[in-house]
C-alpha cells in the first residue's frame, strides 16, 4: 500500500516570544530600545555583574497581564525560576523566566477562520544579548571570534505557548498573524518579526489521519518571517512523512531552519538537550497582582481584533471573514473605519472605506501617517455621493497618502468635477460613432470589445467618467 | 591608652570613637593611624586582609575631620575604622571573594551597605580574607592564603568571615562586616572571641554582596561588644529598592533595649543543639553556664526541643550548593575576571574556554559545591534532593514557630568547639561542614541569631554562645545578648595584643 501525504496530518504548536514595549528593561532601569550602538544600554544588573540583583519592572508585569487577558488566560499569582545553561550572550549564564507557575495560564485565541487555538501559558522572561559570530559561516563553534551586544539582555519578553492545535502551515501563519494583531492592539508589543521583537519557534509532528496519538515532534527555530514559518513547517512535515514512510522514525530534536537552503537541519539532538535545572529564583519575590489590578487591566484593554472585525463587518455589510476586513484590522487601520462610521456614512460608504483601506492604504502603509481621518472621511463621502468616480477617488487618495491635504482641494486642482449624466451620454455616443466596425461586432456579440470602448471613454473623459454608469450606457445602446 | 593626645586605646569601642571624633576630642585621622600602625605590625602574622586601603582610608578620615571642623552633622560611625569582607563590592577597588576567578575585577559600584557606612561616616580600612566565595568554616579555602586566629596564630579564625573576625579581634578595625550563609559570621566570632550577628533575612540589603546562596546570605556586624554590633547593624539595616528581598518596613532597632535586662524574659535552651553529638563538652558547659547566668538575672530558662534542627545540616548542604551552582555560573571568562584561554590562542572553542577558566579559577571546595548543587538540581533528582531539602526547611520554621509561642529567645552553642589547628579539618570536608550544625537552622528559617563570647574552652580559647530570636526579633535578641555579655567571664586579650608587640 502506498502512503501519500494526503493521508497524513501535520500537528503544530507554536512558541511565540514577544518583546514588550516598556521604557526600561525587565529587572533594571536601562532603556529598552532597538538599533542602538552596541553595549550602551547596560548596567551592573543586566550585565549580571557579581553582587547585582534584579528588581521587577511593574509596567512589564502590567503588559504581560494585558496580553494574558487579551488571550482569555487566567491571570494569577506567579513566581520566577532560573533556567540554567551556559551561553556567552546570557550574562548570568541563567535566564530568569517563569516555569510551573506562570502569570497567565490556560487561554485561547480564535483564528479569523473560526478555529480556536488553546493557549497553554503566556509567561514573563528576560531576553538575552545578541551574539555576532565572525567567520566560520556565522555559527559559534566554527567562528574565528564572537562579539556580544548586551543591549537586548534583560529586555522583557512574554512567551506565548499554544497547544498543538494547528493542522497546517496556513493555520500556523494565521495564528501568528492574529496573535500579532492582538499584541499590537494591547499596546504591549510592536510585533515586528523582521526586527526580532516577535520570534516564533514551531513544534511540528505528523501522524496518520485519524490517529489519536501525537507523533514525535521536532522543534524548529530560526524562522524570521511569516513566509519562512510556513515554508519551514511544510518542509519539516514532508521530511517527517518521508522518514516514516521509508520505514524510519522521527527523532525528537531541535532543528534549525536554513532560509537560503530551504531546509531544516539538526541543531541539538535529544541527548544533547540542555538540562535547565530550573529552581525558584531566590532574588525575587512572588508576583501577586491584586484582584483590583487584574480588573483594572481588563477594563483598560482596547477592543481586540476579533471584536473589531465583527463590528466592521456589521457596519459595512461585508463578511466577518472578508479578506478586506481582516486586512484592515490586522494592519490597525480600523480607526479610519470608525471615523467614517462616525461621520454618518452608511453601509455602502463604510464598505467603500474598507476597500480603499485594504487596497490602496494597505499597500502604502508606511505613508498612512499623512492621511488624516477627516480627509479620509471626506474622500469616502465624495466617492459615495458620486462626486468622484472610483478612479478619481483612488488618485486623490494616492495624493493624500503622498502629501496629505484636503480632498476637495486636490480634486479641484486635478480638475476632477463630477460629470453630468448628459455629458457622459454624449461622450459614449461620440465614441460609438467614431468606431462603427467595432460597434457592429460588439452588438453582434463580441463581448470582449466592451473593454475597448471603455478605454476610449475613459481617455475621452480624462478618467472623470463614472465607469459603472458608462458601462450601463454602453449596454443600453447595444440592446 | 597610648597614641596621640587623647586617642583611645586599641580596644576602644566604635561608640567611644564616634563620640570622641564628633566632639573633637581626637581626630578620625589619629584613630585611623593608630589602627594602621597595628595592621603594619601584626598583619603579616594574622593575614586578616586581602587588601589594606591605607590611602583611601586616610582620605576618608581627613574628610570626616574636615566635616567636624566645618561643624557639619556627622553620622553614628564618624571616624570609626571598619573592615569589609572581600565579597562586598567596593567601587573601583578589587573585590575578590578570595578567588582567582575574579582576577583583578573592580566593581563599578558600591554595595548598599558600603554606601550606608560611608554616609554614617565610617572609614574603610581594608577588605578582609574569607573562604573562597564564603564557602568554608576556617578561612583556609582562600586563594590568597589562610587567616590566623589572633588568640593563637597556629589556629584558624573560623570562617568564612575569618578575616573580619580576626581584624576585629586584633583591633585592626573597631568593627567589621561579614556575611553569614550558614554561620559564617557567628562561627568565626565564636572562635575569635568577638560578637557576631546574623540579622533577619531581608533586614540588610544584599545589593553588592557577591552571592553564595541567595536565599540564605545575609550581611551582618562583627564587633568587640554587643553595643557596637548593634550600632553597626542599625547603621546598615532598612529598606533598599535595589534588593527585592529586602524588607520594606522600618527595621527593628538593635540598640533600643541594650540596658533592658532579662527579668521575666523566657529563654529556651535548645536541647538538640546544646547536647548534639560532636559538640564538645566544654562548649556545652559554657552554654549551660550562660543559661544559668541568665536565670540568675531573672530570666525564665527552660529546655526546648527543635526536633527538625538536626536535619538542618543536610538540607543546607543541598540548598546552598544548588543556589551556588547557579550563582557562580557567571564566572565563565566571557565578560570579566579571569580567562584561562583567549581567542586566537589554544582553546578550541567556547566550551573549552569555559572549562579551562573554571578549572583554573575555582578552588577545590567551590568546585565540590558547584558539583553537589548541579547534581541536586538535575532532572530526575530535583524532588529527591532540592524539593526534600525545602520541606526540611519548612519543618525547621515550624519548630521555631512552636518554640517562640513559649519563649522570647532561644539559647544554643555557636560552634562545636574552640578554634582548631590550621589544617586539622581540611582533609575531610564533612568534618568541616559539621562546624555549622548549630548556626544553620537560623539561616534556613531566615531568623536572626547572635554569638556572644561566654567563657573559654579547656584549651583557654574563646567560646561563643548564640542567642536566637524570631524574625525581626533583633531588639530582644540584642537585649539578651547585652545581658549575657555583662554576665560573661572576662575575655582575655588576644595573645598578639597582650604580648605588647604594639601600641
Amino acid at each position: 500500500m502506498t502512503v501519500t501525504t494526503t493521508d497524513w496530518e501535520t500537528v503544530i504548536g507554536l512558541e511565540v516570544h514577544a518583546e514588550l514595549r516598556t521604557e526600561t528593561k525587565l529587572f533594571c532601569c536601562c532603556r529598552n530600545s532597538f538599533g542602538e550602538e552596541p553595549n550602551v544600554n547596560v548596567c551592573p544588573v543586566c550585565l549580571g555583574l557579581p553582587g547585582s540583583l534584579p528588581v521587577l519592572n511593574r509596567v512589564a508585569v502590567e503588559y504581560a497581564m494585558r496580553i494574558g487577558t487579551a488571550l482569555h488566560c487566567r491571570v494569577q499569582s506567579s513566581i520566577f525560576h532560573r533556567k540554567n545553561y551556559f551561553y556567552p550572550d546570557m550574562p548570568k549564564d541563567y535566564q530568569i523566566s517563569q516555569y510551573d507557575i506562570p502569570i497567565n495560564a490556560e487561554g485561547w485565541l480564535d483564528l479569523p477562520g473560526g478555529r480556536r487555538v488553546q493557549i497553554e501559558r503566556a509567561h514573563m522572561e528576560e531576553d538575552t544579548g545578541k551574539s555576532t559570530h565572525v567567520g566560520g559561516g556565522g555559527r559559534i563553534h566554527e567562528a574565528t571570534y564572537s562579539l556580544v551586544d548586551y543591549n537586548r539582555a534583560g529586555v522583557p519578553l512574554v512567551e506565548i505557548v499554544s497547544a498543538p492545535d494547528m493542522r497546517s502551515a496556513e493555520e500556523a501563519r494565521a495564528y501568528v498573524d492574529e496573535l500579532r494583531s492582538i499584541l499590537v492592539a494591547t499596546g504591549a508589543s510592536d510585533g515586528k518579526m523582521e526586527e526580532g521583537s516577535l520570534r516564533v519557534d514551531a513544534n511540528v509532528s505528523v501522524r496518520a489521519k485519524g490517529d489519536g496519538q501525537f507523533g514525535t515532534r521536532c522543534e524548529i527555530k530560526n524562522m524570521n518571517s511569516l513566509r519562512s514559518l510556513g515554508r519551514a513547517i511544510e518542509y519539516e512535515a514532508e521530511r517527517q512523512v518521508a522518514l516514516i514512510t521509508d520505514g524510519g522514525s522521527v527523532a525528537q530534536e531541535t532543528r534549525h531552519w536554513d532560509e537560503s537552503a530551504g531546509r531544516t537541519g539538526t541543531m541539538r539532538s535529544k541527548e544533547e538537550a540542555y538540562d535547565y535545572r530550573y529552581f525558584p529564583e531566590p532574588d525575587l519575590v512572588p508576583v501577586e497582582p491584586s484582584d483590583e489590578w487584574i480588573a483594572s487591566v481588563a477594563a483598560s484593554l482596547p477592543r481586540l481584533p476579533a471584536q473589531r472585525r465583527s463590528e466592521i463587518a456589521a457596519a459595512s455589510g461585508m463578511g466577518v471573514e472578508s479578506e478586506s476586513v481582516v486586512t484592515v484590522v490586522r494592519l490597525g487601520l480600523d480607526g479610519y473605519v470608525d471615523a467614517v462610521i462616525a461621520s454618518g456614512a452608511g453601509e455602502r460608504g463604510t464598505a467603500i472605506a474598507v476597500r480603499r483601506l485594504a487596497n490602496e492604504v494597505a499597500a502604502e502603509i508606511g505613508s498612512a501617517a499623512h492621511l488624516t481621518e477627516p480627509a479620509f472621511c471626506r474622500l469616502i463621502a465624495m466617492e459615495s455621493d458620486g462626486s468622484l468616480t472610483t478612479a478619481q477617488a483612488r488618485t486623490v487618495l494616492r495624493e493624500l497618502l503622498d502629501n496629505g491635504g484636503e480632498p476637495d482641494a486636490i480634486a479641484a486642482r486635478l480638475g476632477f468635477e463630477a460629470m453630468e449624466a448628459g455629458d457622459l451620454e454624449a461622450v459614449v455616443d461620440q465614441v460609438i460613432s467614431a468606431h462603427p466596425d467595432e460597434w457592429s461586432r460588439y452588438v453582434a456579440g463580441e463581448a470582449k470589445l466592451a473593454g475597448f470602448f471603455m478605454n476610449h471613454i475613459k481617455a475621452a473623459t480624462e478618467g472623470k467618467a463614472d465607469m459603472k454608469a458608462a458601462s450601463a450606457l454602453l449596454r443600453s445602446r447595444s440592446a | 591608652m597610648t597614641g596621640v593626645s587623647d586617642t583611645p586605646g586599641p580596644l576602644a569601642s566604635a561608640h567611644a570613637i564616634a563620640a570622641g571624633v564628633r566632639a573633637g576630642t581626637f581626630r578620625a585621622r589619629e584613630v585611623l593611624e593608630e589602627h594602621l600602625a597595628r595592621v603594619e605590625a601584626l598583619e603579616e602574622d594574622v593575614h586578616a586582609f586581602n587588601l589594606v586601603l591605607a590611602d583611601s582610608a586616610r582620605m576618608a578620615a581627613d574628610a570626616v575631620d574636615a566635616d567636624v571642623a566645618a561643624g557639619h552633622d556627622l553620622g553614628p560611625l564618624a571616624g570609626v575604622p571598619v573592615a569589609l569582607k572581600d565579597n562586598l563590592c567596593t567601587r573601583g577597588v578589587p573585590t575578590t571573594c578570595s578567588s582567582l576567578i575574579l582576577g583583578s575585577w573592580k566593581p563599578p559600584y558600591d554595595a548598599t551597605v558600603v554606601q550606608r557606612l560611608a554616609s554614617a561616616g565610617a572609614v574603610v580600612v581594608g577588605k578582609t580574607n574569607l573562604d573562597e566565595f564564603a564557602m568554608g568554616s576556617s578561612t583556609e579555602n582562600s586563594a590568597f592564603g589562610a587567616t590566623r586566629n589572633p588568640h593563637d596564630l597556629t589556629r584558624v579564625p573560623g570562617g568564612s568571615s575569618g578575616g573580619s573576625a580576626a581584624a576585629v579581634a586584633a583591633a585592626f578595625a573597631a568593627v567589621a562586616l561579614g556575611s553569614d550563609t550558614g554561620g559564617s559570621i557567628r562561627q568565626p566570632a565564636s572562635l575569635c572571641g568577638v560578637v557576631g550577628a546574623k540579622p533577619t533575612y531581608g533586614l540588610v540589603s544584599r545589593y553588592g554582596l557577591i552571592a553564595f546562596a541567595s536565599s540564605l546570605d545575609q550581611i551582618g556586624p562583627l564587633a568587640r561588644s554587643v553595643r557596637d554590633a548593634a550600632l553597626l547593624l542599625d547603621s546598615i539595616s532598612g529598606p533598599d529598592p535595589a534588593d527585592s528581598t529586602c524588607l520594606q518596613d522600618d527595621p527593628p532597632s538593635a540598640s533600643a533595649r541594650l540596658e533592658g535586662g532579662v527579668e521575666g524574659l523566657r529563654v529556651g535552651l535548645v536541647r538538640e543543639l546544646a547536647g548534639a553529638e560532636g559538640i564538645s563538652p566544654d562548649v556545652v558547659a559554657c552554654t549551660r553556664d550562660a543559661a544559668e547566668a541568665l536565670s540568675g538575672l531573672g530570666a525564665k530558662v527552660d529546655e526546648v526541643s527543635l526536633p527538625a534542627a538536626v536535619y538542618g545540616l543536610s538540607a543546607y548542604y543541598i540548598i546552598a550548593p544548588a543556589e551556588a551552582s547557579s550563582n557562580l555560573a557567571r564566572y565563565d571568562g566571557v565578560r570579566y575576571g579571569m580567562r584561562a584561554a583567549n581567542h586566537g590562542t589554544d582553546a578550541a572553542d567556547i566550551t573549552e574556554m569555559y572549562l579551562r577558566t573554571r578549572s583554573a579559577g575555582f578552588g577545590a571546595e567551590v568546585k565540590r559545591r558547584i558539583m553537589l548543587g548541579t547534581y541536586a538540581l538535575s532532572a530526575g533528582y530535583y524532588d529527591a534532593y532540592y524539593g526534600q531539602a525545602q520541606r526540611v526547611r519548612t519543618l525547621i520554621i515550624r519548630d521555631f514557630e512552636a518554640a517562640y509561642e513559649t519563649f522570647d529567645v532561644l539559647l544554643a552553642p555557636t560552634a562545636p568547639g574552640t578554634a582548631f589547628e590550621l589544617g586539622a579539618k581540611t582533609a575531610d570536608p564533612l568534618t568541616m561542614y559539621l562546624n555549622d550544625v548549630c548556626t544553620i537552622p537560623s539561616n534556613l528559617a531566615g531568623h536572626p541569631a547572635i554569638s556572644v563570647p561566654f567563657g573559654v574552652g579547656d584549651d583557654g580559647l574563646p567560646v561563643g554562645v548564640q542567642v536566637l530570636a524570631p524574625a525581626l526579633g533583633e531588639t530582644v535578641m540584642f537585649q539578651v545578648a547585652a545581658a549575657l555579655e555583662a554576665a560573661a567571664p572576662p575575655v582575655a586579650l588576644p595573645s598578639i595584643l597582650s604580648a605588647g608587640r604594639t601600641g
